[in-house]
């Protein structure tokens, strides 16, 4: 008797001595969890209902109702156009990213002769697309000089030009062929934003198993076939967590985030700036919960 | 003979998907790779050579002149150990805590431990910016809740210090860090809960089974979180630029470049060629991601590799 209740008496306390240990482990996270984001994100909240004036004791907050999201929404000149313009640019480069990745990850996969160097420069982006180094690289002059002389841009205006009107009589709706055309002027930008986005489907791409390339082969299914009936179900849980990361990644820094920004440390007015990252705030979530509930619909779990 | 046909259309077919393959690799590698052998093409070049139109990528008349102005305006030998200090530290600290939080939330479960993780998830989702300014002059004012005051009579300044990000790192809370912690969460729930149980029956402690068994397995997932902590430390300009506005690192440097290169002509400004200095300028950025770009092409086989077995997937 005493000797099975033993072992059940330490796996309780092998348990507790589990939960403890937990608690642990977390406990420095959750120490900058309340310290450098929870009560920010509260007081950012605040603030947002408040008028703050800095002199020398330090700050002091009045509360103002809901003054400072009027002004951002109806007085301030830049904020709603730069909102929009920030989202639409999300929401338009999410699937141009995604697809964009999607197919370059198959490609990748494949086997090829250099495929290992193909495969370290088209995660290069990771390391190089980063916030002042693409800001600079828009302004520089030497680049602009080199494009224009070589006709680099002219040649390219010109190609989706063409490609346009030949698209616009083919009897395909405006808004199509301003996407696709666009996406084509965009390439560099798209190209450099997905480097995480194939990797994570570069590796969900490897996990699936041959047997069930090898049976469809058998069955006599094309390589296109086969992609849109294996490859592209399997994967698809990957596809929400690349929706998300490439939102996640393109909210961080843009130009929206630069005018909240300048609004509080270049005319400090921390009232306003909080208010409208919590506009902003409220926006990206809005995205993440529809894109988010769309695609959850159509994924398919393997087991 | 109609099987042989049969065969040869497909063999055509597989001939001209992988020229199409080879010319969408090689046209979008060349997109990438583009901007930095112009780059390079432009740092080598002479001041004369901007001008003439022969000159296309190879310069006739070459200098390292623009090296040496960008490496005296970025102070650029003190900037490099400076951002290596930083970047180390930070990553090696974000490493421990969150692979720690990462274990804590996989195996190791408690009461309420899931609504913290999504207390991680919010961290992943909420832009920076939005918390910004309230952690800005939490951090002017740092009192960590009335302690220091008590101790020292006053509140600490931490801005232009290491502290914020020594601090964020310490407690797992740096740049990004919701996704490393998720990250070693996945993995650490792909690993077997029977080797850890095996570890428990042969006498090995939680503190034990976490460092002796479980580390040694997540490989993969400690080398991704390394580079990306390491990559995204180096180059991030949102909260450095912020917390470090003064101090000699890499991205403060690279912000503040194009007001710094005005000074170069004599501080004349209006003198000086604009194309002159955006060529210091390309120079500078290749300056700046260059040991990013080594030690990428040094490490890179584990980073393809060690991403496909982290477990984002699973």
């Amino acid at each position: 008797m005493k000797s099975i209740r033993k072992p059940r008496l330490s796996k309780m306390d092998y348990a507790q001595k589990k939960a403890l240990w937990g608690f642990i482990y977390v406990l420095p996270w959750l120490i900058g969890f309340v310290i450098f984001f929870f009560v920010p994100l509260l007081s950012s909240l605040r603030f947002s209902f408040s008028a703050i004036t800095a002199n020398s004791d330090g700050i002091t907050v009045k509360y103002i109702g809901l003054q400072n999201y009027v002004e951002a929404l109806t007085i301030n000149t830049s904020f709603n156009r730069v909102l929009t313009e920030s989202i639409v640019n999300i929401v338009v480069n999410i699937p141009l990213i995604v697809i964009f990745s999607l197919f370059l990850a198959v490609l990748l996969n494949q086997k090829f002769i250099g495929r290992s160097v193909a495969r370290a420069i088209f995660f290069l982006p990771v390391i190089l697309a980063s916030g002042v180094i693409m800001n600079l690289e828009s302004t520089s002059l030497v680049q602009a000089i080199n494009d224009a002389s070589s006709g680099a841009k002219v040649v390219r205006s010109l190609q989706s030009f063409e490609l346009e009107k030949l698209m616009l009589q083919a009897g395909v709706s405006g808004w199509g062929v301003d996407y696709l055309t666009g996406s084509v002027d965009r390439i560099y930008q798209i190209v450099s934003q997905s480097g995480v986005q194939i990797l994570i489907f570069l590796a969900g791409i490897q996990t699936i198993s041959p047997q069930l390339y090898e049976a469809s082969k058998m069955e006599g299914a094309t390589g296109y076939e086969a992609f849109w009936k294996i490859t592209f179900p399997m994967v698809s849980p990957l596809i929400l967590v690349n929706v998300i990361y490439t939102v996640v990644d393109s909210v961080s820094s843009n130009e929206i985030t630069d005018l909240i920004l300048d609004t509080g440390f270049t005319a400090f007015n921390f009232g306003l700036s909080s208010a409208m990252a919590t506009i902003y705030f409220l926006a990206v979530s809005l995205i993440l919960l529809v894109g988010g509930y769309l695609i959850s619909r159509k994924v398919f779990y393997y087991n | 003979m109609r099987y042989s046909r049969l065969v040869s259309v497909e063999h055509w077919k597989r001939w001209v998907w992988s020229f199409v393959r080879l010319v969408l690799i090689v046209g979008l590698s060349f997109l990438i790779v583009y901007p930095i052998l112009q780059k390079i093409s432009t740092s080598i070049k002479d001041k004369e050579d901007l001008y003439s139109p022969i000159v296309v990528w190879i310069p006739l008349h070459f200098t390292w002149d623009n090296f040496k102005q960008a490496i005296t305006i970025m102070d650029y030998w003190e900037t490099l150990a400076n951002t290596f200090a930083l970047s180390i530290s930070t990553t090696i600290l974000t490493a421990i805590t969150c692979a720690l939080a990462g274990y804590g939330f996989a195996r190791l479960k408690f009461k309420g431990s899931n609504l913290l993780f999504a207390g991680v998830i919010l961290t992943i989702l909420v832009p920076p910016s939005t918390i910004l300014i309230p952690v800005y002059l939490n951090l002017k004012d740092f009192t960590l809740m009335g302690l220091i005051p008590l101790l020292t009579g006053k509140s600490a300044n931490l801005l232009n210090t290491y502290w914020p990000f020594l601090l964020t790192a310490l407690t797992a809370n740096s740049l990004k860090a919701g996704l490393y912690i998720f990250i070693f969460r996945q993995f650490f729930r792909g690993i077997p809960k029977e080797v850890e149980e095996a570890a428990y029956i042969d006498g090995a402690g939680i503190g034990t089974t976490f460092s002796r068994i479980m580390l040694p397995n997540a490989l993969p997932a400690i080398i991704t979180v390394l580079l990306f902590s390491f990559v995204w430390q180096w180059n991030d300009s949102f909260f450095t630029t912020t917390y470090l506005a003064t101090g000699k690192v890499m991205s403060v440097q690279l912000a503040s470049l194009p007001y710094n290169l005005s000074g170069i002509t004599d501080g004349v400004s209006s003198r000086s060629d604009p194309f002159y200095l955006s060529m210091v300028q390309d120079t500078g950025i290749l300056l700046a991601i260059l040991p990013l770009i080594l030690m990428y092409f040094c490490v890179q086989r584990y980073f393809v590799e060690g991403i496909e077995r982290t477990g984002i997937v699973g």
